[in-house]
């Protein structure tokens, strides 16, 4: 009885609607989508595959948002509208007139809701319409839904798009979504040139079915009835295993790649203050959290600049890391020159109180927004996807390293630097003002240390306490590598970094950190000074 | 005749070190002071000594075990080790067990054969790390042995391949840091994040009851007495000479017959199984063992004890863990937010002014007083 | 004990084509070196002849890349470090004087004195009355009478420089190695040195490096030239210093 109530009511309303809108928009983008409101899923069903039909922009993101079930209408003119925000109050946009509706109470509209039937159908239709867009993304996303839920009901859209697609790579994805259509078929011919295709890829649906293919029963014999492709698939199977796990360790390679780089870039501005001076700076894990924060507050004074913001944190936050590194070697180290064990604890109770500073200023973590170009991955193949801020990481790491070598070796800092590490009295009598150059080198490894924050703030929660991780990691990069090697710093945060991420799989993180750390303990049994040690017998304890 | 002759070690142990035995006097005298007044002064009066203020002082007294261990590593041998604190935690961890075990099926699941935590994860049997700690005894073999293992483990490792200075600090330290993670994961079996605690009772006595407090008090007394005595018997001997000889020329040392390295591992073992009967001692004082004990900065705050009493004069250490300890009691109750600077600049004033700690800063003020005069 | 040498072994200290290299740099290039018990032997050399490695060689502090290192013809040194080396009856002086700073001069001795080098002893140890009066003996030996209960610390650079081999002489080895003994000191002092050297030669063999000239004149005995961690020449000083390729290398062209 209610039903039949409802039912009245909608089909009141699709006159109304109609009324209002003429016949252009009974059959337009409008009166389709008013269709929507409908509570039997047939009719929503029959509403969506028509929607699907029409040559209207407005018509995926509706249907995507239907999805989402962020699709709703507002009860009181049954306008259909977008659900922007989920919170007590919600705010809302117009789908038909993209106008923004405001901030309303939630129970002032409803929501239109789907069943998994039609979230299938709803799929379809969505994949339909992005194979012929315009947009080569939107055809490959579609594509690759339809791999992973083939429908045979859009095998002749499929084909007709193939038929039509330039794109190299997403002609391959529609190619491997008509096979998965094939497959199933009872065109033995037909499966058989579906198999070819499945076979040559390795992405995770196609295995799967390979391995579903390939099947054998208790006898021995297989399941499937079509023994070629059975043979096929099972031959197919063996190859995709082997090249995956060829990827898989290309992946965790690339992986542990860009773990050494963020070890690295934690690490090479200690490869200066502890390799090249021999201070040795518990304070370092702090100056990449100031660097890290430096971010955040320039996020938060210049919000409109957000795609930028990281750009203008670098100089920034060697600046500002820098002239802390100053501030705490003019203040403290240079008074505890010669006495490394009590600069140790000086510097730690430095990083007590620029914890404490930070934390009283927000004691949470803050949250650094990450820029757009940052944000997405890299699709190797199809078993293989890279995010892009691995590959920003090691990039970024390998410049830092890169200008520090040439400050070092083509700079006057970087000559004066050496010339006082080497011989002080000498370098004094020359006219170098150690002391100076001392403080200016302590200044850069902690500005090295405030950009290492920078490239961190895009990986990892930024709070007080977050430089405290990477101290230990980053001495144990140093002293892995050799003190006073650049070179060795870099073969020691990624060899360590690689470590890591092999042994993860095996063993979890937390042991495979734990397992890092006792090899290095062995490792300094064998070589005391480091992967490239500088041996003579000028190096003495 | 043995014993008149161990008399008079001890006497001449003491006669030589005249600061150290007005402090071990005056720790015995106060310790049965207090304890006297907690259990006979009428409650209300105002010489009581109420039970949470015996328990402090209890802490106290494990702290200054703790800091005594770390000065003879430290303030003789130069080994700066930020590893204490593991060892202290793993001592304690051995007691926790032992008081865990105890609980019975007291717990809030009830369970008579399963500590609460592994009842929690769904844990069929206790793992077989877990057995024998029924046993007081037992418990107290493995609070020496836990961090007498791994102790001599690290150390043999690391004084075979002659890893010194900041390099030392740094492995112990790491070694610190692994454990921290490892006692945090639940897997590991010792009551991950929340660690051991809802303690009972210890050999019969509830820990609830005064008297158990000051037993345990009175006791944490006698063993910073007896390893006080210990460690300068060691010190005085021709052993601490060597341990001295080390510190400022380890070369030199070696130059003249020394294995070096047998010496720092016997007295890095021994200093740990000390900092780990101090973990033992404060766990059924405080109630609780968690893995925040393995974090670095414990292990970094004992090294502040010793510096600002002074390092490489023991009664130093003593002091340093009482003046330290019992700051952080009053400011991180009367105020919280400024602790973490006060304890930082410690760190900073005392390396750059007291190189040799309060205790040598009276010394001088003695010494320039005498000249004046 | 870990030795079984000969009673009278032909040379105490034999080194037969020793090489080091660090870095690419060649410190000891086939070295050959012998020294016969009871010997005084001097070992001059330009900065950087490798005379320096060659002692840490001989100490067990350096192992050689290649070549052998015997003492007393059998014991293969290079198979031990520098407290089996010691043990054995090889003391070694550094360059720098290397003394215990925060102990006494009389407990500098009293480490050094020869004995058992166990824990467990050194625990237990106390001096009996001859070692007591062993220690006074060297004490007045190298001067320090005076001295005797002050921190090495407190002491001159020369003063630091006699307590070290003060620290030699009560070890009680049978080859003593010196580095540069007389650096940092005054004339007097450097000619007492070398008094003091001769002295103690006549219980043990000694093997001194040094640069000043009249100190090695002082102590007349055969000398050995090193350059570029080879062997350049050797006999008395006199011929020594009139071999033109030693005048060339300390000269110059």
């Amino acid at each position: 009885m209610k039903r039949l109530v409802f039912l009245i009511v909608c089909i009141q309303q699709l006159l109304f609607t109609s009324l209002l809108f003429a016949e252009n928009a009974e059959n337009g983008f409008d009166g389709k989508l008013s269709a929507l409101i409908v509570n039997s899923n047939r009719q929503k069903a029959v509403a969506i595959e028509a929607l699907a039909t029409l040559d209207d922009a407005r018509v995926l993101p509706a249907l995507k948002a239907m999805l989402d079930a962020r699709l709703y209408y507002r009860k009181q003119d049954k306008q259909i509208v977008y659900l922007l925000e989920t919170s007590s109050s919600v705010s809302i946009s117009g789908v038909i007139s993209g106008e923004d509706l405001g901030v309303v109470e939630k129970n002032t509209i409803k929501k239109i809701r789907i069943n998994n039937k039609l979230r299938r159908i709803l799929r379809a239709s969505i994949s339909s319409l992005e194979l012929t867009s315009s947009d080569a993304e939107l055809r490959l996303n579609s594509a690759k839904n339809l791999i992973k839920v083939p429908n045979k009901t859009l095998r002749q859209a499929i084909s007709a798009a193939i038929e039509t697609e330039k794109n190299r790579e997403v002609k391959q994805s529609m190619q491997l979504a008509l096979a998965m259509i094939d497959i199933d078929s009872d065109n033995q011919p037909l499966r058989m040139i579906a198999m070819q295709v499945i076979g040559d890829s390795i992405s995770p649906d196609a295995v799967n079915l390979l391995a579903r293919l390939s099947q054998r029963d208790e006898k021995g014999a297989y399941v499937e009835q079509n023994q070629e492709i059975a043979e096929l698939a099972e031959n197919r199977l063996k190859d995709a295993k082997s090249q995956l796990k060829f990827f898989k360790v290309i992946e965790d390679f690339i992986f542990g790649l860009s773990l050494g780089s963020i070890l690295l870039l934690a690490a090479i501005g200690l490869a200066i203050t502890f390799g090249v001076m021999g201070v040795i700076n518990m304070a370092h894990g702090e100056m990449i959290m100031l660097g890290a924060y430096t971010t955040f507050a320039i996020q938060q004074l210049f919000p409109e600049l957000i795609q930028y913001s990281i750009f203008i944190a670098i100089p920034v936050a060697f600046l500002v890391s820098g002239a802390v590194g100053v501030l705490i070697e003019r203040l403290v180290i240079r008074h505890l020159y010669g006495r490394q064990l009590d600069t140790l604890l000086a510097t730690f109770g430095i990083s007590l109180i620029l914890q404490q500073a930070v934390r009283m200023y927000s004691s949470n973590n803050v949250a650094v927004i990450s820029p757009d170009f940052i944000s997405g991955f890299w699709q190797m193949n199809e078993a293989v996807a890279i995010t892009y801020n691995r590959i920003y990481v090691l990039f970024f790491s390998l410049i830092v390293l890169g200008v520090l070598a040439l400050v070092l070796k083509k700079t006057l800092l970087g000559l004066q630097m050496r010339a006082v590490t080497q011989n002080r009295a000498m370098a004094n009598s020359m006219g170098i003002h150690s002391s100076w150059v001392d403080a200016l080198t302590f200044g850069l490894g902690s500005g090295i240390a405030g950009i290492a924050g920078v490239a961190l703030s895009q990986f990892t929660n930024v709070g007080p306490n977050m430089g405290q991780g990477y101290i230990i990691d980053s001495f144990m990069v140093v002293v892995f590598g050799g003190v006073g090697n650049l070179l060795g710093t870099f073969f020691g945060a990624m060899s360590l970094g690689v470590a890591n991420k092999f042994l993860e799989p095996y063993t979890g993180a937390v042991i495979a950190k734990i397992m890092v750390l006792v090899f290095i303990i062995l490792f300094i049994q064998w070589r005391p000074r480091g992967l490239f040690a500088l041996k003579g017998r000028f190096v003495e304890d | 005749m043995m014993l008149m002759n161990n008399k008079s070690v001890l006497m001449s142990l003491l006669m030589n070190d005249k600061i150290g035995s007005k402090l071990i006097g005056f720790i015995i005298l106060a310790s049965i002071i207090i304890a006297l007044l907690n259990l006979f002064a009428p409650e209300g009066s105002a010489l009581h000594v109420p039970t949470y203020i015996v328990s402090l002082l209890g802490k106290y007294l494990c702290f200054a075990l703790l800091a005594l261990a770390l000065d003879l590593v430290w303030g003789y041998c130069g080994i700066l080790s930020l590893g204490h604190g593991a060892f202290f935690a793993l001592g304690g961890y051995a007691m926790g067990m032992y008081l865990m075990r105890q609980i019975g099926d007291r717990g809030v699941y009830g369970n008579p054969d399963l500590p609460d935590f592994m009842v929690f994860l769904d844990w069929a049997e206790m793992p077989w790390y877990w057995q024998g700690f029924d046993s007081l005894s037992f418990a107290l073999l493995m609070v020496v042995l836990a961090p007498g293992l791994l102790s001599f483990l690290f150390g043999w490792l690391a004084f075979r391949s002659r890893v010194t200075g900041v390099y030392l600090s740094i492995i112990t330290q790491a070694m610190t840091y692994a454990l921290l993670q490892a006692f945090y994961m639940n897997e590991f079996g010792f009551g991950g994040n929340n660690g051991l605690t809802d303690f009972k009772d210890i050999a019969g006595f509830s820990l609830l009851a005064d008297g158990t407090a000051v037993g345990l008090f009175l006791i944490s007394a006698l063993s910073l007495v007896l390893a006080y005595i210990a460690c300068r018997f060691i010190t005085e001997s021709k052993f601490g000479k060597v341990l001295i000889a080390i510190r400022d020329a380890e070369s030199r040392t070696r130059f003249m017959g020394y294995r070096v390295e047998h010496y720092k591992l016997v007295v890095f073992v021994f200093s740990a199984v000390l900092a780990g009967i101090a973990g033992a001692l404060f766990v059924p004082q405080v109630g609780i063992i968690n893995p925040g004990e393995f974090s670095p900065i414990k292990s970094i705050e004992i090294v502040i004890w010793v510096a600002l009493g002074g390092r490489g004069t023991l009664y130093g250490a003593v002091i340093g863990a009482f003046i330290v300890s019992y700051g952080k009691t009053f400011f991180t109750g009367a105020f919280p937010e400024i602790w973490l600077f006060m304890l930082g600049g410690l760190f900073v004033l005392t390396t750059m002014y007291l190189p040799n700690g309060v205790v040598g800063l009276f010394g001088r003020i003695k010494a320039n007083k005498g000249e004046a005069s | 004990m870990i030795l079984e040498a000969k009673e009278n072994p032909q040379s105490l200290l034999y080194l037969n084509g020793v090489t080091k290299t660090f870095d690419g740099f060649k410190a000891i290039n086939n070295l050959s070196l012998d020294i016969a018990p009871g010997e005084l032997r001097a070992i001059i050399g330009p900065n950087g002849a490798g005379k320096s490695t060659m002692m840490d060689i001989i100490t067990g502090k350096t192992r050689p890349d290649e070549g052998e290192v015997k003492y007393k013809d059998v014991v293969d040194l290079t198979r031990f470090d520098e407290a089996d080396i010691a043990n054995m009856g090889i003391g070694r002086k550094f360059q720098k004087p290397t003394v215990v700073e925060s102990l006494s001069v009389r407990d500098n001795l009293d480490l050094s004195l020869a004995g058992n080098r166990g824990i467990w002893q050194s625990l237990f140890f106390k001096l009996t009355g001859q070692q007591q009066q062993r220690i006074d003996e060297v004490i007045g030996i190298v001067g320090l009478t005076e001295k005797s209960g002050d921190l090495a610390a407190n002491l001159s650079h020369g003063q630091k420089q006699w307590l070290e081999i003060g620290m030699l002489i009560i070890q009680d080895p049978e080859v003593l190695l010196v580095d540069e003994p007389a650096g940092g000191m005054t004339d007097t002092e450097t000619m007492e040195t070398a008094e003091l050297l001769k002295t103690i030669s006549k219980q043990h063999s000694v093997i001194v490096v040094e640069h000043d000239m009249d100190f090695v004149r002082a102590l007349d005995c055969h000398v050995t030239v090193l350059h570029e961690g080879s062997v350049l020449a050797e006999g008395n000083l006199e011929t020594v210093s009139t071999n033109p390729k030693v005048i060339e290398v300390y000269l110059g062209r």
